[in-house]
Formats: structure tokens, C-alpha cells, sequence
């Protein structure tokens, strides 16, 4: 059976990769729209922390021989506390000024991050292994998944929608709504709203770092693999709303799912793709599929 | 009486100019090498500053061989993969800085903008990094010597082995930019001359990093062989994700360009029994061996072809410099097209009348980590091309300097 030309077979395994790419899309906006939420900071860190926390993976595997379970817990960890020593030290104090310094902060520690990784590991970067459970795949009949991508989506998703749930139906995720709306008031209530923030942009800061140890058995670890990819996401955001939790991860996978499609009709157009839908949507909807204008 | 004098005095100061200008024919007395190169994006591995230390090697060993009267100097910088860059950095550099020569030039689109300054400014441009076939076909000047290898070497080695070998049926991966454009017409040329047919083909944006997509549509094609016409990271992501997906081994793929630095980055495991085409290897001969154990000192990585190249073209160009005793761009191209190259990278090496320097090739094969018995010990080369066959035969060239 055949769709404008494309047999379905093709078209179905697309579609399934399309998934697979959509919820790198939506952990890594999900993480950027929480910072952006609360902190009102882009994070333009963000590529460059997901880079790094597949170098901590690939740094602990061969370094230190921790496995990639272990990985998959150590390496936010690691990121996440840097990023908690970055918000402590650097971008706390640009939060009364314009949304630009922040933005041009975190750009420049990106750049720095990336020139360091860089200069240690060279371009072509470094190998990591599919771990030895997930190895091999399974024949779906119109295509062949291997396990390790049947497992990105399945982790991905799942940290995904349990972060939803903290931060939609939870106290805790209440205290951080409150805060984003009128800090102030909440602080008055008793509740440290700048301990809060820290583990705000921590928590977010990990969500990369949790994105890049799923990416490094799939991508060769390099230094560049965050920032090939964080223009998408910005994108992502955008067309989502900034700052709209279930937005980013919708959006994540959708465009992920369009994105397979392009690449199956017009694979020229596959990298531009998403700006398109991004200029339509700014266009019709200019505070995004999901945001509140 | 007076006339006279004044005859003498105008003759005297003739005199005296002209021969300022003799010893002014070296600008500066100084000449100027620059380095436009990627220094921070995906060829910086198999380019950027290994090339810079090339240059320093090749500019150290000029000095230490010829004791030249004049100072050679170097300045480099990163043109990011990108014309416009590239093309405002080799204008300055040539206008306000006084330098000769812009060499290495990875990227073909970075090569073909400021070859054409180079011309303008009546410069020398020396190719080690780019690969189209354009720079000396369609696009060729007399300034420019393209110099490690080109798109056609690449498809003549690898797709020309592999087709002959039964992978008789193609399907391209190729990345949507003139330098894969050029591998993919270049190769399916090859393919179909040796009984092979292409069964289709699909460019993917460059940089790319998820490949998935692209390797189930060369999956459902059924071709025998995937030809990876990209470069860099592209080409390692794509060869990794084929194995994830199960392309290969059923698959063969075929990678048109590979460097050295990919096949370590990779590891055996994913690379052996690969095809490739390079125009130099570290471990080929006792030159090979000494010269790249003085680059490993210091780069701590084995040299790739790229690297390479670029020493053997700034240690011509400087001999060139010095036999000629001007820096003078035509002065310079001439010399250097009449002296044939002998020297570790350039084995049976000569410059064209198209730019094109043709030098022996090698088809090498990837071993298996069984076969690997120390660092770097990666290929075996499996056939030599002489350089007449190697490359594009002046008969077939577009370029209009070659007189037919």
C-alpha cells in the first residue's frame, strides 16, 4: 500500500523515528520552558549542559567504570549542581535587569563549556556503547526498532510527564507556580523563593544533562552535538509558549513527528522545517500554540 | 654641460631604483603564509590547528634547509565553514597584510570564494583541505593548486573498487551541499561506468546528527551498498546509527570520504573491512613514519591526509619562493608547476596545468581490531593508484588554462 507515493511501511517507520527525535525535542524544551517560567532566563546553556552531561557518561564509563544506569542518575547530578553553582554565583544577580544579559550570560558560558570540551576531546568526538540490555532490536514488521530507541522514548516520556505532575498537581509545584506569578507574596507566606529558583534552574539544568546520557549511545559524544541541536529546541519553546510545561512537550513531539515527514517527502527541507512552522505560528498565535498571551 | 649632469643624475637614480626594486621583489623581504581553516567546527579534527602545526613544521624545516635571506611569517585564522568569512579574511589578509599565500582551506564553498580573491589580488591559493572537482574544472585560475586529493580520486578509489568487488547496486547518502553534490555525481559516474547501477538517493542537511530517517530510505531501497557521500561528523553518526538499525551487516556501506581521524573516533569495532581513498597514511613508509611521529609529539594525534598535504604544499610553495627569488604570484605557480614533488606525502607528485596536483593515491582497507597491533594501526592498503590514473585525466577537463 502506498500514501502520495511513499509506501506505508516507509511512512510508519518514519513516523516512529520522528517520535524517537520528538521526545529528545520535548525533554530538552520542557527543561528550558521550566527555567524560562520561573527564572524568566533563556538558557542558551542549555545545549551545552546536554552536551556535558553525555561527556560525564562517557567520562564515568571509561574513567571511573560506572555503567550507564548509574550514568543515567550521576551525570544529571553532576550538571545539575554545576548549574545550581551558576545560578548561586552568576546569573542571580542579572535577574532585576533586562531578559538580554541573561541571555548573553548564559550564550558566553556555553561558548566557554564547549571551547574547554573542545580543546580536551577535539570535534570528531568520542564513541559510547549501547548498554549491554538494550542492545539488539525487534522487527516490527514495517521496520526494525532497535530496543535502545524503543527505551529513549519510553525514559524520556516518563520523566517528562512525571515532571508535569510535580509541577501541575503537586504543593511543591504549587509554592514554584505562586512564585513565578508574585514572589513576593509567597516569600511573605514563608517560603524561600530563592532556595526555590536555585533548585529550579538546577532541576531544569539536569533535565539536559538526563537528555544527553539517553543521546550518547545514539549520537558520537562531541562537543558540538548541543548546539547542532538548541536552535531546534528554542524553536520548540517557541511555538510552544515560552514557558508552558505540557506546550513543550506536546510541541516536542509533534514537530519530532513532522519533521520525520519532511524527511520522507522533502528531505531538503527537514532543517528548516520547524522554523517555518515557527514563523506561521508566531504569525497566527504570536504567544505560541500553548502560551497565555 | 649641465644637461649632462643631469643626464647622469637621472641615470643614476634609475639605476639606484631598479635595483631596489631587485631586492624589493620579496615584499617586505618578508613572506606571509596565512592559514584559513576550521578551527572549532566538524573539520576542525581533520584540519584546523593540526593544519597550523603543519604549516609551523613545514616553515620551520624550509628555514633549517634553504637558510633563506628572507623572514617567513605565518598568521591563520578560523573561517567557520563559511564563504563570506572566509572570503572578507583573505581580502584583509591581502590587502593590509601583506600576505602571499592563503592555504588549507577545507570546505569547498570556502575555497571557491577566495580563489577567486586570490586571483583578483593575484596571490597563490594552496587547496589541502576541500574536495570538489570544480576548483580545477569549471572554476580553475592559475593561482590556485588544488593539492591532497579531490571528489573524483575519492569516487575513482573507493567506488570503483567496491563496485568491481559485486556491490553493484548504489544508494547515496548525501549531504545537501556542493561538496556532496559533487561526491555523488563523481561516484555515480564510477559506479555506472563499472556495471553498476544507482537505485536512488537522498541529500540530508549538513550539519545533520540523527540519520535514521535518511538510513531507512536506503534501507528500503535494497541497494547492496549505502554510499556515504559527506564528511566529518556527518559520516560517523551515519556509519554508527546503520549498525543501530540494523542496515548493516545485511548493507554494505561505503565510505566516500574518510579520514583518519573519523575511522579513531569510531573505533574498529564500527569501522572494519570499510573501504576508503586517502592520499596518505602515517604508517606507509619510514618518511611516513618519521614525519608523523614528529607531528604526533605535538598534535598527539596521527596526521591525516589533509594535514599532511598542507606541509608538502607550503614546503613547495616556500622552495618555490626561494628558486625564484620573488614572491610574485605567476613567478611563484610557475616554478612550482615545473618542479615535480618528491617528498613523504607527494610520491610521482606533479602540478597541472588545471592547478590539479597529481600524486599517487591509496585504496586502504579498515582492520579488524584483531589485526590492530598498536595505537593508530589502522589500515592496510590494499592498492596504489599511480597518479596519472588517479585523477580526473586532463582529456575530460573543463577548466580553459588546459590547451586541447
Amino acid at each position: 500500500m502506498e500514501i502520495f507515493g511513499v509506501p506505508s511501511a516507509l511512512l510508519g517507520s518514519q513516523l516512529l523515528v520522528g517520535l524517537i527525535n520528538g521526545s529528545f525535542y520535548a525533554i530538552l524544551s520542557l527543561g528550558l520552558a521550566i527555567i524560562f517560567g520561573l527564572l524568566n532566563i533563556i538558557n542558551f546553556t542549555h545545549g551545552a549542559q546536554y552536551m556535558m552531561g553525555a561527556f560525564v557518561a562517557w567520562i564515568a564509563l571509561n574513567k571511573l567504570g560506572i555503567n550507564y544506569w548509574v550514568a543515567l542518575l550521576f551525570a544529571p547530578i553532576v550538571i545539575g549542581a554545576l548549574g545550581v553553582l551558576i545560578e548561586r554565583t552568576m546569573l542571580r544577580k542579572l535577574y532585576k535587569l533586562d531578559h538580554l544579559y541573561g541571555l548573553l550570560l548564559t550564550f558566553g558560558l556555553a561558548l566557554i563549556f564547549e571551547g574547554i570540551f573542545r580543546d580536551q576531546y577535539g570535534i570528531s568526538g568520542q564513541s559510547y556503547p549501547v548498554p549491554e540490555l538494550l542492545q539488539g532490536g525487534v522487527n516490527l514488521g514495517f521496520m526494525f526498532l532497535p530496543i535502545y530507541r524503543g527505551w529513549v522514548v519510553v525514559a524520556a516520556l516518563t520523566v517528562c510527564f512525571a515532571t508535569w505532575f510535580v509541577i501541575e498537581k503537586t504543593k511543591l509545584g504549587a509554592y514554584l507556580r505562586a512564585g513565578t506569578e508574585n514572589a513576593q507574596m509567597v516569600q511573605a507566606l514563608g517560603i524561600n523563593v530563592p532556595l526555590l529558583i536555585t533548585f529550579t534552574y538546577g532541576f531544569g539544568v539536569a533535565l539536559a544533562a538526563f537528555a544527553g546520557v539517553l543521546a550518547a549511545p545514539v549520537y558520537q559524544v562531541s562537543p558540538l552535538m548541543g548546539s547542532n541541536l538548541i536552535i531546534v529546541v528554542f524553536a520548540v519553546v517557541v511555538i510552544g509558549g515560552m514557558g508552558s510545561i505540557m506546550g513543550s512537550i506536546l510541541t516536542g513531539l509533534g514537530l519530532g513527528l513532522i519533521e520525520g515527514l519532511t524527511r520522507v517527502f522533502y528531505p531538503e527541507a527537514s532543517a528548516v522545517v520547524v522554523f517555518v512552522i515557527m514563523v506561521i505560528v508566531l504569525l497566527v498565535r504570536p504567544a505560541g500554540l500553548f502560551g497565555k498571551a | 654641460m649641465q644637461m649632462k649632469k643631469l643626464t647622469t643624475l637621472a641615470c643614476a637614480a634609475a639605476f639606484a631604483m631598479l635595483s631596489g626594486a631587485a631586492s624589493a621583489q620579496i615584499s617586505g623581504n618578508t613572506v606571509k603564509i596565512g592559514v584559513l581553516t576550521d578551527m572549532s567546527g566538524t573539520y576542525s579534527d581533520l584540519a584546523g590547528a593540526g593544519a597550523v602545526l603543519a604549516t609551523q613544521m613545514a616553515i620551520e624545516d624550509f628555514i633549517a634547509e634553504a637558510k633563506p635571506a628572507f623572514k617567513v611569517e605565518m598568521v591563520s585564522a578560523d573561517h567557520q565553514n563559511k564563504a563570506d568569512i572566509a572570503s572578507n579574511k583573505a581580502r584583509e589578509w591581502f590587502e593590509r597584510e601583506g600576505v602571499d599565500t592563503a592555504t588549507e582551506l577545507v570546505t569547498t564553498s570556502t575555497a571557491l570564494a577566495v580563489m577567486k580573491i586570490a586571483k583578483e589580488m593575484n596571490r597563490v591559493a594552496l587547496m589541502s583541505g576541500p574536495a570538489s572537482t570544480p576548483i580545477t574544472n569549471e572554476q580553475c585560475n592559475d593561482v590556485t593548486v588544488h593539492y591532497t586529493y579531490d571528489t573524483y580520486a575519492l569516487a575513482n578509489g573507493t567506488a570503483k573498487a567496491v563496485t568491481q568487488q559485486g556491490g553493484n547496486t548504489w544508494f547515496f547518502l548525501t549531504a545537501d551541499y556542493a561538496f556532496g553534490q559533487a561526491l555523488e555525481k563523481d561516484s555515480s559516474a564510477v559506479v555506472t561506468a563499472n556495471g553498476g547501477k544507482v537505485l536512488g538517493s537522498v541529500r540530508h542537511p549538513f550539519p545533520a546528527s540523527d540519520f535514521s530517517s535518511f538510513l531507512l530510505q536506503a534501507q528500503a531501497s535494497g541497494a547492496k551498498i549505502i554510499g556515504l557521500a559527506n564528511a566529518g561528523a556527518d559520516t560517523t553518526n551515519a556509519i554508527k546509527q546503520a549498525a543501530e538499525f540494523g542496515v548493516t551487516p545485511k548493507q554494505s556501506l561505503a565510505g566516500l570520504l574518510m579520514f583518519i581521524s573519523d575511522v579513531h573516533s569510531l573505533g574498529l569495532q564500527a569501522t572494519q573491512g570499510m573501504y576508503l581513498t586517502t592520499g596518505f597514511y602515517w604508517d606507509l613508509d619510514d618518511q611516513t613514519r618519521a614525519w608523523s611521529k614528529r607531528f604526533f609529539e605535538k598534535q598527539k594525534r596521527m596526521p591525516t591526509m589533509v594535514q599532511a598535504g598542507q606541509y608538502s604544499s607550503v614546503l613547495h610553495y616556500l622552495r618555490a619562493v626561494q628558486a625564484t627569488g620573488t614572491d610574485e604570484a605567476g613567478k611563484v605557480m610557475a616554478q612550482m608547476k615545473a618542479t615535480p614533488i618528491k617528498d613523504f606525502f607527494g610520491k610521482n607528485g606533479r602540478i597541472r596545468e588545471d592547478g590539479r596536483m597529481v600524486h599517487d593515491m591509496y585504496l586502504a582497507q579498515v582492520k579488524t581490531p584483531a589485526e590492530s597491533k598498536y595505537p593508530w594501526d589502522y589500515y592496510h592498503i590494499r592498492q596504489t593508484i599511480p597518479a596519472e590514473e588517479a585523477f580526473q585525466p586532463l582529456a575530460q577537463s573543463k577548466c580553459p588554462l588546459v590547451k586541447k
